[in-house]
C-alpha cells in the first residue's frame, strides 16, 4: 500500500468516537459506582470501594430484579426459540401464500417496545382484553390479573416479548433451513430414513449456529430489557416490584433519585452479565470467519 | 391429512400475531361514545378516524398533549440520525474490509462489543457529556448519540458486504494510480446499494423505535420524539383508550409501512444484525 496511514486517518473519527462515547464512558461509569456520588449536593467524589456493590447485592429489589430477570429469560428464550423453530419449519414445508404468512409473523418485529408495551396492557387489563375474551369463550379458569397479580407480573411482560420477537427468531431459522442443501435430505431419503429421522440427524444439527447466535441475541436483550416494562407495568415495576428489572431499577435510582453510584454500580453488573454472554460468542464467530 | 395439519399450525401462529393488531386497529377506529371496555373485542358500527385527530393535536380543555409535534420530533431525529451514521459506517466497512491495517482486527472487535453493551453502562456519562456541551435535552444531541451507537452495526453491514466484492476491481484501479478515496468515490460507493438499504432500514426502525435515550436526554415534552410522547400519553389514565390505541398506530406508523414496502430488506437487517447474517 502506497500510504500506510490513510486507512488509518479514514476511521480515525469514528474509532475516536467509539474509544470516548463506548470505552471511555464504561470507565467513567465504573469509576463513579465506586464512590460516594449519591445525590446531587455531594461536593467531592471520594472513593468509597465495593461499598456500593456489597449495598446493592443486599438490596431486596435487587435481589427481587435479579430473580425476574432469570424468570423472564426462561420463558422468553425458549419461547422465541420454539415458536420460531416451529414457525420457520411450517413456512418451509411448501406452503401456499407464503409471503402473506411470513408477512403476518414477522410484523410485529417492526413495532418498537413502548407500541407493543401500549397494547398488551390492555390485552392484559384484569377487567377487560384476553379474561373478557376467555369468559366470552367458556375458558374462564384461564383468565387471571396478569401484570396486576405480584405472582405473575414479570411472566406477563415476557408473554409480550415472545409475541414481539419470536418472529425474528423465526427469520433467523428460516434462513438457516434455506441454507440446508437438498441433497442431504435426498441422500436420507435414499437411506430410508423417516422424515423424523432427517429432521433429528440433518435439521437440527445444521441449525445449532443458528440457535446459538438466536440464544445470544435474545440472551442480551433479557438482561437489558426496559422499555417494555414501563410501557406494560409502569416505571416503579409493578405491585411490589414484580415486574421489575435491573434497567428499570438503574433509571431510577440514576435519574429519579439522583443517586448515581448506585445506578453505575447497576449498570456496570449489567455490563458484566452481558460480556459473560457476548464476548466468548464475538470471539467464537470472528475466528469461524477466519477459517471461512 | 399433513397438510391440514401444517395449515392448522399456521393459522393458530397467524391468530397469535395478529390478536394484537386487531384490537390495535378495531379500537383506534372508535370514537370516544363507542369505546368501552366490555366492547373491547367488537368491531365499531361507525368506524372513524377521530381518535387518530385527538392522538395527533391533543385536547388542550383536558390538558393533553397530542403526538403530531413528537412525530415531526422524530422525523427531525431519524433523517440526519440515519444519514450521518449509514455514511460513516460505510467508510468504515470500507476500510476494515479492504484496507486492513495492524490492529484493524482488534479494532472490529472493540466495534463489534459496542454493539452489545447494555446502553445503561454508559449513561450517566453521555448524559454530563451533553450537558456540557449544550446538547443535552435537544434533538441534535439525540442524533450525536444515535449516530455514535449505530456505528458498530452500520460498520458490520458495510463491512460484510464489501468483504464478498470481487477484489480484482480495486486492485486495478489502484494499479492505475487511484487512491484510496478514489476507489471508494468510484468503485465502492456505486456498489453499495445493496448494503446501504439495509442498513438504512436497520437505523431506521432503531432510531424511531427507540425509547430509553430519547426518555433519558429529552426532558422537555416539546423536544421528545414519538415514543416518548406516547408511553407518557398512555401513562396518564384519563385518557380514552382508543385515543392510546391511535396515538400507537401512529407510531407505528412509518416502521410498519418499510417493513410492508421493503420486507425483504427489512428482513436482510435483521439477519445482518445476529452478527453472522
Amino acid at each position: 500500500m502506497r500510504r500506510k496511514w490513510a486507512p488509518v486517518l479514514l476511521i480515525l473519527p469514528s474509532a475516536v468516537l467509539l474509544l470516548v462515547f463506548v470505552y471511555g464512558f464504561i470507565a467513567w461509569t465504573a469509576w463513579l459506582s465506586t464512590t460516594n456520588f449519591n445525590d446531587l449536593f455531594v461536593r467531592e467524589l471520594k472513593p468509597v470501594g465495593l461499598a456500593n456493590y456489597l449495598r446493592l447485592f443486599e438490596h431486596p429489589r435487587f435481589q427481587i430484579d435479579l430473580k425476574n430477570t432469570l424468570t423472564f429469560s426462561l420463558i422468553f428464550i425458549p419461547g422465541c426459540l420454539g415458536l420460531g423453530l416451529a414457525g420457520a419449519l411450517l413456512l418451509n414445508s411448501g406452503v401456499r401464500f407464503e409471503g402473506v404468512w411470513r408477512t403476518v409473523f414477522l410484523m410485529p418485529m417492526a413495532l418498537s417496545f413502548i407500541v407493543t408495551g401500549v397494547v398488551w396492557r390492555w390485552m392484559m387489563n384484569p377487567s377487560t382484553g384476553l379474561n373478557l375474551l376467555f369468559e366470552r369463550l367458556g375458558l374462564g379458569f384461564l383468565a387471571n390479573g396478569w401484570y396486576t397479580d405480584p405472582a405473575i407480573g414479570i411472566k406477563a411482560v415476557a408473554l409480550a416479548a415472545v409475541w414481539q420477537l419470536s418472529g425474528y427468531t423465526m427469520a433467523l431459522y428460516l434462513a438457516g433451513l434455506r441454507a440446508i442443501p437438498r441433497e442431504l435430505y435426498e441422500a436420507a431419503e435414499v437411506d430410508g430414513a423417516s422424515g423424523w429421522e432427517a429432521f433429528r440427524r440433518i435439521t437440527l444439527p445444521l441449525l445449532t449456529p443458528v440457535t446459538l447466535s438466536a440464544i445470544i441475541i435474545l440472551g442480551h436483550i433479557s438482561l437489558k430489557i426496559f422499555d417494555l416494562v414501563v410501557a406494560i407495568a409502569g416505571s416503579n415495576g409493578g405491585p411490589g416490584f414484580s415486574s421489575d428489572v435491573p434497567a428499570v431499577f438503574m433509571f431510577q435510582t440514576t435519574f429519579q433519585a439522583n443517586r448515581f453510584a448506585d445506578g453505575s454500580a447497576i449498570s456496570i453488573v449489567l455490563l458484566i452479565l452481558v460480556s459473560f454472554l457476548v464476548i466468548p460468542y464475538l470471539r467464537w464467530s470472528l475466528r469461524q470467519e477466519v477459517r471461512e | 391429512m399433513k397438510r391440514a395439519l401444517i395449515y392448522a399450525g399456521l393459522l393458530a401462529l397467524a391468530v397469535f400475531y395478529l390478536t394484537p393488531i386487531y384490537v390495535l386497529v378495531v379500537n383506534s377506529l372508535k370514537d370516544f361514545r363507542e369505546v368501552s371496555l366490555e366492547a373491547m373485542w367488537q368491531p365499531s358500527d361507525h368506524p372513524t378516524l377521530a381518535s387518530f385527530v385527538r392522538a395527533w393535536q391533543g385536547a388542550p380543555e383536558t390538558g393533553m398533549r397530542g403526538l403530531g409535534q413528537n412525530f415531526w420530533n422524530s422525523v427531525y431525529l431519524v433523517v440526519p440520525g440515519v444519514f450521518f451514521s449509514v455514511f460513516l459506517g460505510s467508510l468504515n466497512g470500507y476500510v476494515l474490509s479492504l484496507w486492513r491495517f495492524r490492529g484493524s482486527e482488534t479494532l472490529f472487535f472493540l466495534l463489534l462489543f459496542g454493539m452489545f453493551i447494555p446502553y445503561q453502562s454508559i449513561l450517566i456519562p453521555l448524559v454530563r457529556t451533553l450537558q456540557a456541551t449544550g446538547l443535552y435535552g435537544t434533538i441534535p444531541g439525540l442524533v450525536l448519540t444515535h449516530v455514535v451507537y449505530g456505528l458498530p452495526i452500520t460498520t458490520l453491514i458495510f463491512r460484510n458486504y464489501y468483504a464478498q466484492l470481487p477484489k480484482d476491481l480495486p486492485e486495478a484501479a489502484q494499479i492505475d494510480g487511484a487512491g484510496i478515496l478514489g476507489i471508494y468515490r468510484h468503485i465502492v460507493l456505486p456498489l453499495s446499494a445493496p448494503a446501504t438499504v439495509v442498513a438504512v432500514i436497520w437505523q431506521f426502525t432503531q432510531i424511531w423505535n427507540d425509547f430509553l435515550f430519547g426518555v433519558v436526554i429529552t426532558n422537555r415534552p416539546t423536544v421528545q420524539p414519538i415514543t416518548v410522547a406516547l408511553n407518557n400519553l398512555a401513562g396518564s389514565f384519563i385518557v380514552e383508550w382508543n385515543v392510546q390505541m391511535a396515538g400507537a398506530l401512529l407510531a407505528a406508523l412509518p416502521t410498519l409501512l418499510v417493513y410492508v414496502l421493503m420486507g425483504r430488506y427489512f428482513i436482510q437487517g435483521l439477519l445482518a444484525g445476529s452478527v453472522k447474517g
